[in-house]
């Protein structure tokens, strides 16, 4: 029997076990929305095409499964280009499907046209153009397949208009043929030999987690290898609760905003294990002199990544659960009592200098002090919620005083830095485990990136809880601003009469206004228990900075230290 | 130093953007790139050319393009025992009293005259680009009006096809 094409999108959902697709209506799709109605599909309706690309990355990072976006032709597509640049550099498994004008109307300008697989080309791991139909189930499979598998990512397909009214015979291709995409799982078993031997040479190693740990969820693996050799780990911002805030071997997040411990560690470690991360320069800061005194080993799926940003002297190309594995089995065979004699003394020297300088901020104040808010809030939660943040100042705090437990709790735009990215995210992550505590935590600027957002939350009425740390300046700015450019506040002041509480109010969701800091802690724990979904803004001390800071061009020990 | 790549790809639309969107992304240098059919129908076979600093620099530019879904092999010809050509389509100014002497340089180059008229040669050459380098500038004194060349193809003398190596 013959379908149309929009008709044979639903049949692909649900053979890739598509449960929600978040996404906005428009002329090149109208075919498509109309098969949706039909089918009376899952479907999430944001109130702008970034917040659905957003969502249906919020979606993925979460449950680890595949999100799916659609927009329409032309401003539809190119309002995705945000999102999908963030999905592409936090390795995001996303669907978007976009419309395209009829086939005979391409390349002509016509209404609504944009080159959407040219303009996506650099921030997706694949794209493509549909201009016939019977290619549509074989791109579908393919889609999906490159988006989940390997390194993760976000595709893009791109299907003009007349091919959702096309008709055709509907066969799902089991499986899919493509020569050039092999993602390598297992590599070379030699190499992580060569790991154990330098392991046991070493006597200061240092694990550097980051997000591949979350990607390919091998954070259980990662914690029994660290629980066994009692070797400390680092973290990057992807990385944070792949190894538990609570491990005495953790010393959390390094880099430009890292822990004064971390930071050290990274400076005075002789084998330093970077697993799933990428060497980005926020952590490296200065990369010639990253780890000066470490022969550096990088474990990582992507070969590309290998010697990319710093010289590994040993690459583990493959799956981390296969190399993770592997190393477990080698490393699990010399008892935990011989591990511990040969690191105890060097995470002892660490825990000194986490001892000596953590982290820290002035707590004698009237004031609300941002990391005050975070501690409140990582303690009401014992460290469990899934956090999303945005971009800025509360991101770096979150990432400093949130005692993250678990993985795939803390929902960030790391790579690309997206201001605007937590509210949407936080309807994806909600949608996706409708059972989880889901809290986002922006600044007063980010927030507004999408605050129309609001009005999806309200009127899904997803109990999702929006702190808005609120300084009134674009933090972050004004901080460079203040250590670097003179005080010069030059467009970073937010003062506004504006008022969030009566703006998310209007919009349809409950909110206050948090002024004293004795109430905090009772009115925050109130608010995460409220049923519906409620925001509080609170008003921080507008100079306060983020630190410890590593400023560009400094070495990783080279801290601006405070609090 | 130059390298020469052959890279094979999938014969779809839309590779070849695929290919120089990567190329600018990454900044990476590219001398020329010259793209046909192959023995194989669905295959398309890619002579890029490539500046590097140094082997780490073009490793990362293997292992980028690698990652395409559409690229199917990537072989580094360069330090290969292997033929490479370009080709070049000089058009110069020939007057009836100038043409012998034209006639004796693209002889001596073993080049082709392909067509002539009042004013002017058309004249062809196949080999290595500092061939063509030197027959150019020979022409250059009697003025060359255009010219038009195709960036080099490799092939590895090798008895194995590209694809199986």
């Amino acid at each position: 029997m013959k379908i149309s094409g929009a008709q044979a999108i639903i049949q692909c959902f649900k053979q890739e076990n598509v449960e929600v697709v978040f996404g906005y209506p428009g002329g090149a799709v109208l075919t498509l929305y109309d098969a949706l109605y039909e089918a009376n599909f899952p479907h999430i309706l944001p109130r702008h095409e970034q917040g659905a690309v957003h969502a249906a990355d919020g979606y993925a990072r979460a449950t680890g499964k595949v999100g799916v976006c659609i927009a329409t032709s032309g401003p539809g597509a190119t309002n995705l280009i945000t999102g999908i640049a963030t999905a592409y550099m936090d390795s995001v498994p996303i669907v978007a499907i976009t419309g395209q004008v009829s086939v005979p109307l391409i390349g002509r300008d016509s209404f609504q046209e944009a080159d959407t697989t040219g303009i996506t080309t650099p921030i997706t791991k694949h794209n493509y153009l549909i201009k016939n139909v019977n290619e549509l189930p074989r791109v579908f499979k393919e889609a999906f397949h490159i988006a989940r598998t390997g390194r993760p990512g976000p595709v893009l397909i791109d299907i003009a208009k007349d091919v959702f009214a096309a008709m055709i015979d509907f066969e799902y291709p089991q499986q899919v043929s493509l020569r050039g995409y092999i993602p390598i799982r297992e590599g070379d078993e030699q190499a992580i030999a060569t790991v154990y031997e330098e392991l046991l040479q070493a006597q200061k190693p240092l694990f550097f987690v980051g997000g591949g740990l979350n990607l390919s969820d091998t954070s259980s693996m990662a914690r029994k290898i660290v629980s066994h050799t009692g070797i400390p780990v680092v973290s990057s911002l992807m990385g944070l609760g792949c190894i538990a805030y609570d491990d005495p071997c953790n010393f959390g997040m390094i880099g430009m905003h890292g822990t004064y411990a971390g930071n050290m560690a990274t400076t005075e470690t002789d084998l330093l294990l970077g697993l799933g991360v990428r060497f980005d320069d926020r952590v490296t800061s200065q990369v010639d002199d990253f780890a000066p005194k470490a022969k550096i080993i990088h474990f990582d799926i992507d070969p590309a990544e290998i010697n990319k940003n710093v010289r590994a002297q040993i690459g583990v190309i493959g799956d981390l659960k296969w190399s993770l594995a592997k190393l477990y089995e080698m490393i699990s065979k010399r008892p935990s009592s011989e591990w511990e004699k040969q690191v105890a003394p060097w995470r002892e020297q660490i825990l000194s200098w986490k001892s000596a300088k953590p982290l820290s901020y002035n707590r004698n104040t009237e004031k609300i002090m941002p990391q005050e808010i975070i501690e409140t809030i990582s303690g009401l939660t014992k460290g469990q919620a899934i956090i999303v943040t945005d971009v800025g100042q509360h991101q770096m705090w979150t990432a400093q005083f949130y005692h993250f437990q678990e993985p795939r709790t803390l929902l960030t735009s790391g790579g690309l830095g997206t201001m605007g990215y937590g509210l949407p995210a936080a309807i994806g992550a909600k949608v996706g485990l409708p059972d989880k505590q889901v809290i986002c935590i922006c600044g007063d600027g980010g927030f507004m990136m999408n605050c129309q957002e609001l009005m999806t939350i309200a009127d899904l009425n997803l109990p999702v809880k929006i702190i808005i740390i609120n300084n009134q300046s674009l933090g972050m700015v004004a901080q460079w601003q203040r250590k670097f450019y003179q005080g010069h506040y030059a467009h970073s002041r937010l003062k506004t009469k504006a008022d969030f509480v009566k703006m998310a109010e209007a919009m349809g969701v409950p909110a206050c206004r948090l002024e004293s800091k004795e109430d905090m802690p009772h009115i925050i724990s109130e608010v995460l228990k409220k049923e519906g979904p409620f925001l509080v803004d609170i008003r921080i001390p507008e100079e306060e900075d983020v630190l410890p800071m590593v400023p560009s061009g400094a070495r990783l020990d080279q801290m601006i230290m405070g609090g | 130093m130059k390298y020469t790549l052959a890279v094979l790809v999938e014969n779809k639309p839309g590779v070849l953007t695929h290919i120089s969107g990567l190329i600018s992304r990454r900044a990476f240098n590219i001398e020329s790139l010259i793209a046909g059919y192959t023995e194989e129908k669905d295959m398309t076979r890619i002579t890029m050319v490539v500046e590097a600093g140094d082997e780490c620099e073009l490793e990362q530019v293997i292992n980028q393009l690698s990652k395409l879904i559409d690229v199917i092999k990537i072989i580094d010809l360069t330090g290969q025992d292997r033929i490479h050509r370009e080709l070049a389509l000089i058009k110069v100014t020939a007057p009836p009293a100038r043409r012998a002497e034209i006639v004796n340089i693209v002889e001596i180059f073993r080049a082709h005259i392909v067509d002539v008229n009042k004013e002017t040669m058309i004249i062809e050459l196949t080999g290595e680009e500092s061939k063509i380098d030197a027959m150019c500038e020979l022409f250059e004194d009697y003025g060359i009006k255009e010219i038009v060349r195709t960036g080099r193809v490799a092939i590895s003398r090798a008895p194995t096809p590209a694809k199986e190596m």
